[in-house]
C-alpha cells in the first residue's frame, strides 16, 4: 500500500516535471504564444483562424494583417511540406484536422484529397470565384481555384546561338541525338514539376505510349536531378548557378527572372509545347473549430489585392481575370496555350503506379 | 526518479508518435495485420535499398573512424597554432543543412565542375564521400575529448619499456580509447544509416536508403504499410548496430585513469597523423570554399551584396522575414532545445554509467542505454509525422500545439539527447569507482559523490555536449520542416526557400545564409571549447 503511494508520488513528481519542461519550453526564449483568444470584433467572424499551407505560400508584407483588421480574425499558418506530403498529412490527420483551411492542393493530389473526405464544400461568392469555376476538379465545391502556373522546359538561348543549333521545341524533340546529354529534369517521385512533367508525357504519348518516351529521352543522356534548385541551378546552364545543360525543367514563369541586370530580354526562354498545367487550390477544412473563419480565408485568397500579389510572391498566374500582370510577365512569361491535361481521375487511380514505373525505367 | 524524466520526455515526444505511426500501417481493421511484412519484404527492391544502407552505412563509418583517429591525435594531442580554429572548423560540416551541402558537392563534382573529371556526380562514391565529411567531426571530437584527458603515463611507462610508439599506441592507448572509438562509431553508424537529404540530392536516383523509401512512401505514397514495415526493419538494423557497439564497448569497459586537467600536450604532431589530418582538412575545405565562392559571386564579378541582402526578404520578398531575423529564431530555438537535450540527457547518461551489481540490473541498463540511441536511428519524417497525429492536444492542452511552434525545441532535443549521452557518458563510466567509495567512506552522501566526484568530472564533457546540441539544433531540418510556424522559419529553413526560388539573386543568397550558418557554427563549437575550462594555447 505504502509501496504504491510512493510509485504514485513519483509518478505525479514525474508528471510536474515533465510538465514544468514543457511549460519552460513554451515560455522561453522561442516566446511561443498560442494563439488562443477570441478577438472576434463585432459582428464580424472573430476568434482565430488556422491556415494549413504548403511550404511556398507567401503572401506581401500588411495583406495578411489587413485580413486580420477587416475580420478581427487573427490568422496562425501551419506550413507542414510541400504538394503531397501536405495532402498525406491531411488525410492522416483527419480526426484531429491539423487547422481551418488549406491551400496549396494541387490538380496532381485534388481527388485523392477529396476522395478521403478531408474538406467540407463550399462555394465562395466574390467575383473571382467566377474565374476559379472552370478550374473546379468536381461539382462538389471543395475546392475553389486559387492560382495556376505551367511546368515547362526552358532552354537556355545564348547556349543555342553561340553553337549555331536550333533550339527543340517539342517533347520529340528532346529525344533527337543533336540534343544528346543537354536536358535535366526532377524527380518525378519526390518534387513537385518532376510529377507534373511525367504526367506532361502522359498526356502526350498515351497511357502505353510515355514508358517508351522515357526510354529514348534516358538513352539520349537525360540527367535527372533531385529537385527544382539542383536541376536549375547546378545543371542548368541558364539558371545563374554556371550548370552545362542548356535545356531544364522549370515554370513558364522562370524566364523574366533571368533578365540581365540592365534590362531587355530574358537569357532563357520556356517551351510552351513541352507544359503541364498545375492548378493550386483552396478549401475549408472537414472538422473546421471555425469554419466561418476559413470560408473567409478563401474569399480573402481570391480578393483582388492577393490575386494580384500571387505572381510576385510565389511565381504563380492568378485565376482572377480582374488584376493585371507585372509587365515583364505579360512581356516575357505567357502561359501556354495547350498545355498537355491528363484527367484528374485518371492520375488518383495510376500516380503511384506511374510513379513506380518511371523510377524503374529511369533507374534502369 | 532520475529515470523517469528522460523517459517521460522520450516516451510522449518520440516513442507515442512512431508508435501510433507506424501502429496505423500495421493494423488493419482493428486487429494487427503482419502480412504487410511478407509482401514488403517480397519486393527486390527493398532488399536492395537495405543493401544499399548497409554498405553506405558501414564504408561511411569505417573511413570516419580511419581518419578521425589520426585526426584527433593531431587536434587534441599536440600544439601548434592555430589548432582551436582548427577544431572548431572540423565541426562545422557537421551542422551544416544537407540542401546547402547538397550544392555545394554537386557544384564541385558535376561534369564542368573542378572535380568533374572525376565523374562522381550521382554515384556512391559521392554519397560515402559525403557522408564522411558530415561525420569526421564526431570521431574527432568524441575521441579527442576522452584522449586529451586520459594519463599519458601508462602510455610513458610501455615507450620507456622499448616499446616503439606504434606499438605502445596499439597495445595502450588504442584500448583506452576504445569506449570512445564505439560511441563515436555507433553514432556515426546510425547518422550514415539514416542519412537523407544527402542521399536524395547526390545520389540521385539510383540509389536510395531505407530512410529516403520512408520518406516517399509516408509523403508521396501514403503507403504507411509498407513505411512501418521499414521503419520496423530500420529498427532492427539499428538496434544490431547498437548491440554489436554495445557488447564491443563492455568487452573493453575499464575505469581509466583520466587527470583532471588536459594533458599539456606533448608539442608537436607525429608525422603520419599530421599528413593524414592536413589531407582530409583540404578534402574538407573544397566544399566549404566552394560554398564561400558562391556567396561572393555576384551578376558582374565579386562582392558582397549576397550578405548585405541578407538584411532583407529577397528578390520580390522571397522569405516572410530578413535572414537576420530567421538567424534569431534559430538562436532561441536552439536555446531552448539545448537546455531540454542538456537535462534529459545528462539524467539518462547518469543513469546509465551506473554499475549494478545484479546482472539483472547490469542487464536492465544496458537496454536502457540502446533505448535512448533510439531517436538517432527512427527517421526524421516517421518522428515529424507521428508528431503531427499525437501532439494536437495532448493530455486534453487546450491550445493546438501544432501550430504554436513550442514543438521544434522539444524535436531537435529529441534528435540531439542521444549526442549528449555519447558526448558524457564515455567520461561518466571512465570515472574510477575507487574515488567515488573514497568519499562514500570518508562519509559522503549519494548526493555530495556526485556533485563532487561525477560532477566535477563530466563537467567539462558537458561543455562539448552544449556545443553538439546547439549546433544538431541549429542545422537541424527533417522534423523542423513539419512543426516550424511559417511566421517564424529557422535559418536552415529559410536557406531551403531560398535556393527553391528563382532568380540568381536568391541563389547567391541563400549560399551566403549557408556562410552565416557555417561561421555560427564554428563560434558555437569554439566557445563550447572554452567552456571546458583552460586548455593551452587556445585560440
Amino acid at each position: 500500500m505504502a509501496r504504491t503511494r510512493a510509485a504514485r508520488r513519483t509518478i505525479r513528481h514525474t508528471a510536474a516535471l515533465g510538465v514544468a519542461a514543457l511549460a519552460l519550453t513554451a515560455c522561453s526564449a522561442t516566446g511561443g504564444s498560442p494563439s488562443g483568444g477570441s478577438a472576434g470584433g463585432d459582428g464580424t467572424a472573430g476568434g482565430s483562424v488556422t491556415l494549413v499551407t504548403h511550404d511556398s505560400f507567401h503572401v506581401s508584407d500588411g495583406l495578411l494583417e489587413q485580413f486580420e483588421a477587416d475580420t478581427g480574425l487573427t490568422v496562425t499558418q501551419v506550413a507542414p511540406g510541400d504538394g503531397g506530403a501536405l495532402v498525406n498529412q491531411l488525410i492522416l490527420t483527419k480526426d484531429a484536422p491539423l487547422g481551418d483551411v488549406v491551400y496549396g492542393i494541387d490538380n496532381t493530389f485534388a481527388s485523392r484529397a477529396i476522395d478521403e473526405g478531408v474538406l467540407e464544400p463550399y462555394t465562395s461568392q466574390v467575383p473571382a470565384a467566377a474565374d476559379a469555376e472552370p478550374y473546379a476538379p468536381d461539382d462538389s465545391g471543395s475546392l475553389t481555384a486559387v492560382d495556376l502556373g505551367d511546368v515547362c522546359l526552358n532552354v537556355d538561348h545564348a547556349w543555342f546561338a553561340d553553337r549555331d543549333v536550333p533550339e527543340p521545341a517539342t517533347l520529340a524533340d528532346l529525344t533527337d541525338p543533336a540534343y544528346r546529354d543537354l536536358t535535366v529534369v526532377t524527380n518525378a517521385a519526390t518534387s513537385s514539376p518532376g510529377l507534373a512533367f511525367l504526367l506532361a508525357t502522359v498526356g502526350a504519348f498515351g497511357e502505353d505510349g510515355w514508358q517508351q518516351y522515357w526510354r529514348d529521352l534516358t538513352a539520349n543522356g537525360l540527367k535527372v536531378a533531385e529537385g527544382w534548385s539542383d536541376a536549375y541551378y547546378t545543371d542548368f546552364s541558364g539558371g545563374g548557378g554556371g550548370g552545362s545543360r542548356p535545356i531544364a525543367l522549370s515554370y513558364a514563369s522562370s524566364p523574366p527572372e533571368t533578365i540581365p541586370e540592365g534590362g531587355g530580354e530574358p537569357t532563357t526562354g520556356a517551351l510552351l509545347g513541352t507544359c503541364f498545367r498545375q492548378v493550386e487550390y483552396a478549401g475549408v477544412l472537414a472538422g473546421a473549430q471555425n469554419p466561418e473563419g476559413a470560408r473567409r480565408l478563401v474569399d480573402w485568397l481570391l480578393s483582388d489585392a492577393v490575386q494580384a500579389d500571387i505572381p510576385g510572391s510565389m511565381y504563380m498566374y492568378p485565376v482572377s481575370s480582374a488584376v493585371d500582370l507585372p509587365e515583364d510577365w505579360a512581356q516575357w512569361a505567357p502561359l501556354a496555350d495547350e498545355p498537355y491535361t491528363v484527367p484528374l481521375d485518371e492520375i488518383a487511380a495510376n500516380r503511384e503506379t506511374w510513379v513506380r514505373e518511371w523510377t524503374d525505367l529511369v533507374t534502369g | 526518479m532520475a529515470a523517469a524524466v528522460p523517459l517521460l520526455f522520450l516516451g510522449v515526444f518520440f516513442a507515442w508518435p512512431v508508435l501510433t505511426l507506424v501502429g496505423r500501417g500495421l493494423v488493419a481493421d482493428g486487429s494487427l495485420d503482419l502480412s504487410g511484412f511478407a509482401e514488403v519484404l517480397g519486393r527486390p527492391r527493398t532488399w536492395r535499398i537495405v543493401g544499399l544502407t548497409l554498405a553506405q552505412a558501414t564504408l561511411g563509418t569505417v573511413i570516419s573512424v580511419l581518419l578521425g583517429v589520426p585526426g584527433a591525435a593531431v587536434l587534441y594531442r599536440s600544439r601548434f597554432p592555430g589548432r582551436g580554429v582548427l577544431r572548431a572548423l572540423v565541426t562545422v560540416p557537421f551542422v551544416l543543412p544537407t540542401v546547402v551541402v547538397g550544392v555545394a558537392f554537386r557544384a564541385l563534382l558535376r561534369d564542368n565542375g573542378p572535380l568533374g573529371f572525376l565523374h562522381l556526380d550521382g554515384t556512391f562514391a559521392a554519397i560515402v564521400a559525403a557522408l564522411v565529411f558530415f561525420n569526421y567531426a564526431v570521431v574527432v571530437r568524441t575521441v579527442g575529448g576522452l584522449w586529451e584527458r586520459l594519463d599519458p603515463r601508462p602510455e610513458q611507462a610501455a615507450r620507456s619499456l622499448g616499446a616503439s610508439p606504434a606499438r605502445a599506441f596499439l597495445t595502450v592507448t588504442l584500448p583506452a580509447l576504445t569506449p570512445a572509438l564505439t560511441s563515436a562509431a555507433s553514432l556515426v553508424f546510425l547518422f550514415c544509416a539514416t542519412a537523407f537529404g544527402t542521399v536524395l540530392v547526390l545520389g540521385g536516383m539510383r540509389f536510395g536508403t531505407v530512410e529516403t523509401e520512408i520518406w516517399i512512401q509516408t509523403t508521396q505514397f501514403l503507403d504507411l504499410r509498407a513505411a512501418s514495415v521499414l521503419s520496423v526493419v530500420q529498427v532492427v538494423v539499428v538496434v544490431a548496430a547498437l548491440a554489436v557497439a554495445g557488447r564491443a564497448r563492455a568487452r573493453r569497459e575499464r575505469a581509466l585513469s583520466l587527470v583532471d586537467t588536459p594533458v599539456r600536450a606533448v608539442g608537436r604532431p607525429h608525422p603520419l597523423p599530421a599528413v593524414v589530418t592536413a589531407v582530409v582538412l583540404v578534402l574538407l575545405a573544397l566544399p566549404l570554399a566552394a560554398l564561400v565562392l558562391g556567396s561572393l559571386r555576384t551578376g558582374d564579378g565579386w562582392g558582397l551584396d549576397h550578405y548585405r541582402a541578407l538584411g532583407t526578404t529577397g528578390g520580390r520578398n522571397a522569405l516572410t522575414v530578413t535572414v537576420w531575423e530567421a538567424l534569431g529564431n534559430s538562436l532561441r530555438v536552439a536555446v531552448d532545445a539545448t537546455v531540454l537535450a542538456l537535462v534529459v540527457g545528462c539524467l539518462v547518461a547518469l543513469l546509465v554509467s551506473r554499475r549494478p551489481r545484479r546482472p539483472a540490473a547490469r542487464r536492465a541498463v544496458g537496454v536502457l542505454d540502446g533505448v535512448f540511441m533510439l531517436p538517432l536511428g527512427v527517421s526524421a519524417v516517421t518522428v515529424g509525422f507521428g508528431a503531427l497525429l499525437t501532439l494536437g492536444h495532448p493530455f486534453g492542452i487546450a491550445t493546438d500545439l501544432r501550430a504554436t511552434g513550442v514543438l521544434v525545441p522539444v524535436a531537435q532535443a529529441v534528435v540531439a539527447v542521444p549526442l549528449v549521452v555519447r558526448t558524457v557518458l564515455p567520461v561518466l563510466r571512465a570515472v574510477d569507482p575507487r574515488l567515488q567509495e573514497a568519499a562514500r567512506t570518508l562519509g559522503a552522501g549519494p548526493g555530495r559523490v556526485l556533485a563532487t566526484v561525477d560532477g566535477a568530472l563530466a563537467a567539462r564533457s558537458v561543455g562539448l555536449a552544449v556545443g553538439f546540441a546547439f549546433a544538431v539544433s541549429l542545422g537541424e531540418f527533417g522534423a523542423t520542416s513539419f512543426l516550424a510556424r511559417p511566421d517564424r522559419p529557422t535559418l536552415p529553413v529559410v536557406v531551403f526557400r531560398l535556393i527553391g526560388q528563382p532568380g540568381a539573386d536568391n541563389y547567391g543568397m541563400a549560399l551566403a545564409a549557408g556562410v552565416v550558418l557555417a561561421l555560427l557554427t564554428a563560434g558555437v563549437m569554439a566557445a563550447a571549447e572554452r567552456l571546458r575550462g583552460p586548455v593551452g594555447g587556445e585560440l
